[in-house]
């Protein structure tokens, strides 16, 4: 570049104006290819949100359903099972779950809207195995102060009867709870809540 | 010579009457009619899904012509479960077959095929035939496998054909009618009118938003190019 | 921040000095003339359609589904189901057409400006070469919406390689890989469409291009500019081709963007040439639709091999005609024997012939869409009329004039009375 040319402002002024709406151009034809990408309509109409009729599952019972292709687990919890979190609380690694994701109405002592019946995803929060419930009387296999709750066989994380996990497991973080609503007492809505309509 | 590009490349392939050399009517159908698709949906799901699906259209995107989530379960939805299912006809493709000779196509994208003209009138000239299997005939669709499905509405009609002698002159139609059916010759004719509004919506239901993402598109193109032409013409200023 | 990009540049410069050196060789530094006129926007055009084609075949076969049972379906499900789905399957079906329209537009410039003269003869040869190609791409692609014309399209031109004499039969079923067209065919098709063919034509744009940049652009006065060459050794009549074309070809693209994006949005079917009727009724193997004609693009040839009568029951003679009228064009190098390139210095022999054959070519491309029936029978009848079809004896008269224009070429260009060419180029 010789020093003493000045730069022609017409000139630059053009080219600056001219490559911003080009660009701009450009990024909008960027719109429906990187659009395609996101989930069909198709993916989204098998990823609707289930209904579960709670009727079918029994006081201490857990029934895993099948929402946008990863296991849900609904577990009716019975009063000992409830109590057993509190016996769990001092050694847990987020017992308050700051850390981990649940809806709004899940963010509580039980994870849960409603205290007997807890509803999540059945995928380690470590690298997405599906842990096992391993009941209270399994303190053969998981030591003795095993007070009940779920085992991930890839790893041995383990987590208490609301998903949380214990301290010294490989995974970070709680299991998580997806959106859920009652559309009546006994029937539930999983996928979807009134905050987040067809989530 | 440009001229008779143009004129190639614009004159449509399909021509103006049907393979039976039945002429067609203009179908009056607009697809900014919303209600009118509306009710096109309405008469589709009751007296053309039992036979025939439109297996690419999910309920859901009826949503499309304003229609609430309740309004289509409650009203339109009566072969499926979920709103997110395709509008597959509740008949079998292997029944089908045995009763009506051949499987009755699908009508995704049927508008596209064969054009709102030849639908709208095909829909308006069945006629009573007793040499056919089903009673039925049609003039547009001569030995059609499916009987007429609306007779109910516009009633049976009776068809002569007079063709003239050695090709001189039009070929004649005279309709009559065998019996009234619930509906005015008008109103039949608005109703089916709606319901090829609705099969030419179903045929491509992004149409309306692909027009206006195209307005937007030519006018920011329009835009881009004030900026290339007077770029080009800056540096074609040195240039002598 | 200036001076860190600078610097980054220079580390990268140092290491790969070729990237500059080419793109001074490709475009800053390379002369091109500067009496480039319409005409010449069709070569940058035809490449932005290839990177078109290219970017939005890669995002359709990510939902496409190359399966008989499914390939129908998953392009419906690509127009409804996937976001942005349908603009994706519009540009591509529009960008088929709009391919073929700029390279036909490109290779008339060739014609008017004697392009694939003398010392251009490779550029031309691998430019025919990128047309052939390109129709090959044309034809595997068409086959996979899996309507009834891909299907009885595929049919039709496979069965053309089963007239071949003695191999005809065995290469047909070699080519099909099924008895009739199949799930097999499909497959395979897919195969050479999506990678194949793509990865040749790239090929093959890159040799045109380098062809091309060796030798120097012709212009429309078909002047040789590296003749006269300025002090600085550059020609007299060249301007770089960055910036000077890179802003001119930029402002021809956006406004053939605008066309492209009109088509597009507002007509993606264009009246059944870009997307014809018949293909949104699913391949039926068992029922041929009553009047079935190639995609637009490819009706000239159809029309010749149609128009050529068969001989001892063969359809060979027709098959054998279409060859030869795109083979030819590989020769058009040395049956031009004018000493002039560009049509402003020819006389009326070439002109007169350049226009004839762009009528027979329009004519024979509007007749291979339409059924012979089109213009009625003739109302008499002679002992040789083998067919009354007025359209069918038109094409036959357009096809022999089509091959005339080549085949007496030596002859007429030879004749032609040809004015001076000036030392400058014109503006």
């Amino acid at each position: 570049m010789n020093e003493q040319e000045k730069p022609d402002k017409t000139r630059r002024n053009l080219i600056v104006a001219t490559s911003a709406v080009g660009a701009v151009a450009g990024l909008g034809a960027a719109v429906p290819f990187v659009a395609s990408m996101w989930p069909s309509e198709r993916a989204k109409a098998a990823g609707a949100p289930i209904e579960v009729d709670l009727s079918l599952i029994a006081p201490g019972e857990i029934k895993t359903f099948e929402w946008r292709g990863k296991p849900v687990w609904v577990i009716r919890r019975t009063q000992e099972m409830l109590a057993s979190l509190k016996a769990a609380e001092g050694r847990l690694s987020d017992p308050a779950s700051k850390a981990s994701e649940q809806p709004k109405y899940a963010e509580n002592e039980y994870r849960s809207q409603k205290p007997e019946i807890m509803v999540m995803e059945g995928v380690c929060t470590h690298l997405g195995c599906s842990p096992q419930m391993k009941p209270a009387d399994a303190k053969g296999e998981m030591g003795g102060d095993w007070v009940g709750g779920f085992y991930c066989p890839c790893h041995g994380s383990k987590f208490d009867l609301a998903g949380r996990v214990f301290r010294g497991a490989p995974a970070p973080v709680n299991l998580k709870v997806p959106p859920y609503e009652f559309i009546t007492d006994g029937t539930l809505v999983i996928g979807e809540d009134k905050e987040k309509k067809g989530a | 010579m440009r001229k008779l590009l143009l004129v190639g490349l614009f004159a449509p392939l399909a021509v103006f009457a049907s393979e039976a050399g039945y002429p067609l009517d203009p179908s009056p159908h607009n697809p900014r009619d919303l209600v009118s698709v509306q009710a096109g949906a309405r008469t589709f799901v009751n007296y053309c899904l039992g036979c025939h699906g439109a297996q690419y259209m999910r309920y859901q995107g009826l949503a499309a012509l304003d229609l609430s989530e309740a309004q289509i379960r409650d009203n339109l939805m009566f072969t499926a479960e979920k709103i997110g299912e395709p509008m597959r006809s509740t008949m079998s493709a292997k029944d089908a077959k045995q009763w009506f000779g051949v499987a009755p196509p699908d009508l995704s994208v049927i508008a596209r095929s064969r054009g709102a003209d030849w639908l709208y009138t095909y829909l308006r000239t069945f006629y009573r035939d007793p040499k056919t299997a089903t009673g039925w005939n049609n003039a547009v669709y001569p030995n059609v496998g499916m009987p007429h499905a609306l007779w109910m509405l516009q009633g049976e009609k009776r068809l002569e054909v007079e063709t003239p002698e050695e090709g001189h002159g039009h070929v004649a139609y005279k309709w009559s009618d065998a019996s009234k059916g619930a509906l005015s010759a008008a109103e039949y004719d608005a109703t089916v009118r709606d319901l090829v509004n609705f099969l030419v919506y179903v045929s491509e239901p992004h149409a309306a938003s692909r027009r206006a993402i195209g307005v937007i598109t030519l006018f920011f193109l329009g835009v881009v190019f004030i900026f290339a032409y007077l770029l080009k013409k800056e540096f074609w200023k040195d240039v002598h | 921040m200036g001076a860190q990009l600078r610097a980054l540049w220079g580390w990268f410069d140092s290491r790969m000095p070729s990237v500059a050196s080419e793109w001074r060789k490709h475009a800053a530094e390379y002369y091109a003339p500067k009496n480039f006129n319409f005409w010449y926007f069709f070569g940058a055009l035809a490449m932005l359609v290839l990177g078109i084609q290219i970017v939005s075949g890669i995002f359709l076969t990510m939902n496409y589904k190359p399966d008989a049972t499914l390939a129908f379906g998953s392009v419906e499900y690509i127009m409804r189901d996937v976001p942005g789905g349908w603009i994706l399957r519009y540009i591509h079906s529009t960008g088929a057409s709009a391919f073929f329209i700029v390279v036909y537009l490109h290779m008339f410039r060739g014609l008017l400006y004697g392009s694939y003269k003398q010392p251009r003869e490779l550029v031309w040869i691998f430019g025919v070469l990128i047309y052939l190609t390109l129709m090959g791409e044309a034809f595997f692609g068409y086959l996979l919406p899996w309507g009834q014309m891909s299907y009885w399209g595929a049919q039709v031109i496979v069965n053309l390689f089963g007239t071949v004499p003695v191999i005809g039969p065995d290469l047909a079923l070699w080519i099909r890989g099924d008895y009739v067209v199949s799930d097999a065919t499909l497959n395979r098709f897919f195969a050479l469409h999506v990678i194949a063919f793509p990865l040749v034509l790239l090929g093959l744009v890159v040799a045109h291009i380098l062809a091309l940049h060796d030798v120097g652009s012709n212009n429309p006065d078909g002047i040789e500019i590296k003749k006269l060459k300025g002090p600085d050794g550059h020609p007299l009549d060249g301007v770089p081709f960055h910036p000077y074309y890179t802003v001119k070809d930029f402002m021809g693209a956006v406004l053939f963007l605008i066309i492209f994006c009109f088509i597009m949005f507002f007509v993606p079917e264009v009246g059944g040439y870009f997307l014809e009727y018949n293909n949104f009724i699913p391949a039926d193997p068992l029922k041929t639709p009553p009047h079935i004609a190639p995609v637009w693009y490819f009706t000239p040839y159809y029309s010749i091999l149609r128009a050529v009568p068969p001989l001892f029951h063969s359809q060979f003679p027709g098959v054998l005609a279409m060859g030869v009228a795109t083979m030819i064009l590989f020769f058009l190098p040395w049956l031009d024997r004018s000493p002039v390139k560009s049509i402003r210095y020819r006389g009326t022999l070439y002109k007169g012939a350049l226009a004839m054959f762009v009528v027979v070519f329009l004519v024979l491309g509007y007749l291979g869409t339409e059924p012979t029936t089109v213009w009625g029978q003739f109302g008499f009848d002679a002992f040789f009329l083998d067919t009354k079809d007025v359209a069918t004896w038109v094409a036959r008269v357009c096809t022999v004039l089509y091959f005339a224009f080549f085949f007496l070429m030596p002859w007429y260009t030879a004749r032609d009375k040809v004015l001076p060419v000036p030392e400058r180029v014109t503006s």
